[in-house]
């Protein structure tokens, strides 16, 4: 994945058994996955994900001016995902440069990638360690994935590797959909004000948040054969770089494409990718994204950027670096 | 043009044209059936796109695949024995005429 071939290249890491795949052996480690975040486990998630978002709100209201980035976008989801993965508390800091390390490491080969990489020493060995089933709290996303290596369906020395994959995109995705969804409704206070009418609105919310700023804005695919795309000849083996955050924005697919909605009709838009590939943890980042939506627009009255917005750079993240708001009570 | 009728939970119908080769996913968001949320966009990944196929129509349609079957274990309404996800289903002639019931929720 990313812009180096793996065929013809070493990778900077242990090359991935799921995203780094293809049919067949993506399909065996896939459906582990999929099983570990269904729906049904989704279920037994949300209202621990929903009770913790309202106490995040209610200790943001209470500061009254912070900085949504750090603050919510960050730490709610630190808040949720690492219990739910089953970490220990322990080093836990290394979670979100580790993720910024994963998306910088996609290329091109430029400063953002290089420093990365060479910073990357204690949070790889950090991860790596965390991987190990004796360091997964049993009933945990990670424990649950070495389950599936006693029932059979892959090896031993998979399950950390597949660990490895929740820990890589699990964290830093949803940091910056969340904190998308946050700058829309400071920056479209209308659509905020819809959304405190009517909560039910709030998964949707955020999917088009999702949308809109397209927190992955990039994919890298390699071919494995020749292909023709959108009447261009592609040689067997040649690095695809498709641009989600464009296609979520096509006037030859959405009405009013440069407008936040929050009633727009979003399915279809590829901010979670598409085909075998597409994001596995999908439903776990809709989940967050709702409940703190909800939170939200149940607790807060007005959302106001109080200072200075800066953008964060990263090789296929999209988000932000700092996001100073107010916040009045309902 | 194959017809689809989805039926709501209250009871009312609505009949839709749908193409073959298509979905009855895809046939349900073209025609603005909300009911039909399909969140993931037809990948077989989020189970928010649920229908309950008709008792005469249910051996008529091709078998539950395993991706499937999983996702149908976690819908919002509970699975049952006429289950599926529309986005699985795949409009043919032959299915002219299919009736799909919507359930209560889908998330």
């Amino acid at each position: 994945m990313g812009l180096s071939d793996f065929a013809k290249e070493t990778p900077w890491r242990p090359q991935s058994i799921i995203l780094e795949a293809d049919p067949p052996a993506h399909t065996r480690t896939r459906a582990v996955l999929n099983k570990v975040l269904s729906p049904a486990v989704m279920k037994q998630l949300r209202d621990g994900f929903a009770a913790a978002a309202e106490a995040k709100v209610d200790e943001l209201l209470a500061r009254g001016s912070f900085d949504a980035v750090a603050d919510l976008a960050e730490g709610y989801p630190m808040s949720v995902f690492p219990d739910a993965m089953g970490l220990k508390q322990e080093g836990r800091e290394h979670l979100l440069p580790y993720a910024g390390l994963v998306f910088n490491a996609f290329g091109p080969p430029n400063e953002l990638r290089q420093s990365a990489i060479e910073r990357s020493a204690p949070h790889q060995a950090y991860v790596a360690e965390q991987c190990q089933r004796e360091n997964l709290k049993p009933g945990g996303f990670g424990a649950c994935i070495h389950d599936r290596a006693d029932a059979g369906d892959i090896t031993a020395a998979e399950a950390p590797l597949l660990v490895r994959s929740l820990l890589s995109a699990g964290i830093d995705t949803t940091v910056n959909g969340i904190g998308a969804a946050v700058y829309c409704l400071a920056r479209f206070p209308e659509e905020f004000a819809r959304l405190r009418r009517d909560l039910s609105l709030a998964r949707n919310a955020f999917e088009e948040a999702v949308r809109f700023e397209s927190p992955v804005q990039t994919f890298f695919r390699t071919t494995t054969k020749e292909v023709e795309i959108g009447g261009c000849r592609i040689g067997e083996g040649e690095k695809v770089l498709m641009f989600l955050g464009a296609a979520n924005r096509d006037p030859r697919r959405w009405s009013d494409p440069d407008r936040y909605d929050i009633t727009r009709k979003t399915s279809g838009h590829v901010g979670f990718g598409g085909g075998v590939h597409m994001c596995v943890g999908q439903l776990v980042a809709r989940l967050e994204g709702e409940v703190m939506l909800a939170a939200l627009a149940r607790k807060v009255g007005a959302i106001e950027i109080s200072g200075p917005v800066k953008r964060r750079y990263n090789n296929t993240l999209r988000g932000l670096e700092s996001l100073p708001v107010t916040f009045t009570p309902a | 043009m194959p017809i689809i009728t989805f039926i709501r939970p209250d009871r009312r119908a609505e009949r839709i044209e749908a193409e073959p080769g298509e979905s009855a996913m895809q046939a349900a968001t073209r025609h603005g059936v909300d009911e039909i949320v399909a969140e993931c966009g037809g990948n077989a990944m989020c189970a928010t796109c649920h229908v309950y196929v008709d008792d005469q129509w249910i051996g008529r349609l091709a078998a539950v695949g395993d991706e499937e079957d999983a996702l149908l274990d976690g819908t919002a309404s509970a699975r049952q024995p006429g289950s599926r996800l529309s986005c699985q289903i795949k409009i043919t002639p032959e299915l002219d005429g299919l009736v799909l019931r919507l359930p209560e929720r889908q998330i």
